[in-house]
């Protein structure tokens, strides 16, 4: 396997973009990254979608953004695992540079979430889920991570003001993000106090639905040098997975894909939890980035709220977590929120991180990407060279 | 829904049919072909019980579209004595009084009228069983 690493990374301002297109959406991204590799061209494509299909009816992805990023006739695919899908493409590039295959890849992601209705997005959402035994009963993504919630808290009775403190908390550093769909910091009640989505979770708990894209370049270690870049190698990748339903799994609050997808990562890249200075992870409500936080090793089972609460995961705290903004303040366009994550921990390790947010001696990085109510988990590692 | 989807899981939807594996007796609901577990391949068919005890659950306030007038409505995923667990809606209750560990009973109910196709669906649903 040849070294691999980042060397180039484009993001947008994410929100409700009305004025642009998915396509446009993916190219101002994917051509931000070109600019900042500062390469001629890309040998191949590999974008993460979850739904063109749902959201904007445009299947065949690989195609349309390869010519409308410029690089006609290019290799170019989609890859899928639902909210996985960015981190999926990220692990589909990293193999494809490191087996010799391609020199220059680019790995993207891309969501064009407000052309449909509210209830059209819950719809299109709940695809990542079984549909003929879960969504056929009515369930939705919030409804999923609602039952985990509930077990969580009652097992390891953790009040309502302690899980506040992670979307609190994500909004402090997405309000240093300044391409965050939501950079503004919120009071710790206002989340008890917002709507009820799914009981308990409210609607500060719950990503949002956001348009966005987000683009990295890889290559190999060799070719980054002559780039004159800073090197940023990906030194571990997991993925792993997990029953689709959530009540096929005898312990619903642990999400094996990802600890699974963890260690093989920290094997490959010869690390332990305590090495990593920094992480981002699939918040995609509350009560997720503390089941990550534990499945990943940093805090042991029924203590990942609590670690919050007390400040640990915080920019200043012992890990910091989702210096972003996370899922929650920075936004969730699904199919570009893995490639997103990866682009925080790049600038983060080149010491570039926007506001104040930037985390000191920043040297190795992790992001943790997830599908569904778990059943993908993929996991990388980076390491400043 | 197109009607042969919904035709298709009659066996599960209408009769509640689940299947254990003959080698290790693992139980499944949806019957699979291959065991998770053990790798065997011939199942014995059996059918659900009428009884299963809430294991967890939620009130679902913002709902997909073909669910979004029925909203709010409890979900939940209970568990049968064997230990196989599956979800459904929690009807005929008091949302605010539900808890984990009640026992319900499963009944045959309409569980979607707003297909695409004009067909209705109908499954289990969960009912707490002090009513």
């Amino acid at each position: 396997m040849r070294d691999v690493a980042v060397v180039g990374i484009g993001i947008m301002k994410w929100g409700e973009l009305w004025e642009k297109s998915f396509r446009d959406i993916f190219t101002e991204a994917g051509l931000n990254a070109i600019d900042d590799a500062g390469v001629d061209h890309i040998d191949s494509l590999l974008v993460g979608c979850m739904s063109g299909g749902l959201f904007v009816g445009q299947e065949h992805i690989g195609a349309i953004m390869a010519d409308y990023l410029g690089q006609k006739h290019i290799a170019a695919g989609r890859v899928e695992s639902a909210c996985a899908s960015g981190g999926l493409a990220f692990r589909q590039a990293f193999i494809e540079v490191a087996s010799g295959m391609s020199d220059i890849v680019m790995a993207g992601g891309v969501e064009k979430m407000t052309d449909v209705s509210g209830d059209g997005a819950t719809y299109a959402l709940a695809t990542a889920a079984d549909q003929e035994y879960e969504v056929f009963n009515g369930v939705t993504f919030p409804g999923l991570y609602a039952m985990m919630a509930r077990i969580y808290m009652q097992k390891y009775k953790v009040t309502r003001r302690e899980l506040s403190a992670i979307p609190f908390k994500s909004h402090q550093n997405g309000a240093k993000n300044p391409y965050a769909q939501y950079p503004f910091p919120i009071k710790i009640e206002d989340v008890e106090n917002g709507v009820l989505v799914a009981d308990p979770l409210h609607i500060l708990d719950c990503s949002p639905i956001t348009d966005g894209g987000a683009a990295v370049i890889l290559t190999t270690v060799d070719i980054a040098k002559k780039l004159k870049k800073p090197i940023i190698k990906v030194i571990g990748s997991g993925l792993a997975t997990d029953t689709i339903s959530l009540h096929q799994r005898d312990n619903m609050i642990w999400l094996k894909s990802t600890e699974l997808a963890g260690k093989k990562a920290y094997e490959m890249a010869g690390k332990k939890p305590e090495d990593i200075d920094l992480v981002e992870v699939h918040d995609c409500f509350s009560i997720a980035e503390a089941l990550v936080t534990e499945a990943l090793g940093f805090f042991k089972p029924g203590t990942g709220v609590k670690a919050a609460a007390e400040g640990l995961t915080a920019l200043n705290g012992k890990l910091p977590v989702n210096t972003s903004g996370g899922l929650k303040s920075k936004g969730h366009p699904v199919g570009a929120t893995g490639i997103g994550q990866v682009v925080e921990i790049v600038k983060q390790l080149r010491g570039t991180a926007e506001n104040g947010r930037q985390v000191k001696k920043a040297r190795v990085g992790m992001t943790q990407n997830m599908g569904g109510s778990g059943a993908s988990g993929v996991v990388h590692i980076m390491e400043v060279v | 829904m197109f009607p042969a989807r919904i035709w298709r899981e009659f066996p599960q939807r209408y009769r509640r049919e689940a299947a254990i594996c003959k080698k290790c007796g693992k139980r499944y609901f949806p019957p699979r072909l291959i065991c998770a577990e053990c790798g065997g391949r011939k199942f014995e068919t059996y059918v659900l019980p009428d009884e299963a005890t809430v294991v967890t659950f939620t009130v679902i306030r913002v709902a997909a579209q073909q669910y979004s007038d029925m909203a709010p409505y409890a979900i939940g995923i209970v568990k049968f004595d064997d230990g196989l667990q599956m979800m459904g809606q929690i009807v005929d209750c008091d949302v605010d009084k539900l808890k984990i560990g009640m026992k319900v009973r499963l009944e045959f109910r309409k569980v979607q009228s707003h297909d695409h196709h004009g067909v209705l669906s109908y499954a289990h649903k969960f009912v707490p069983k002090w009513y």
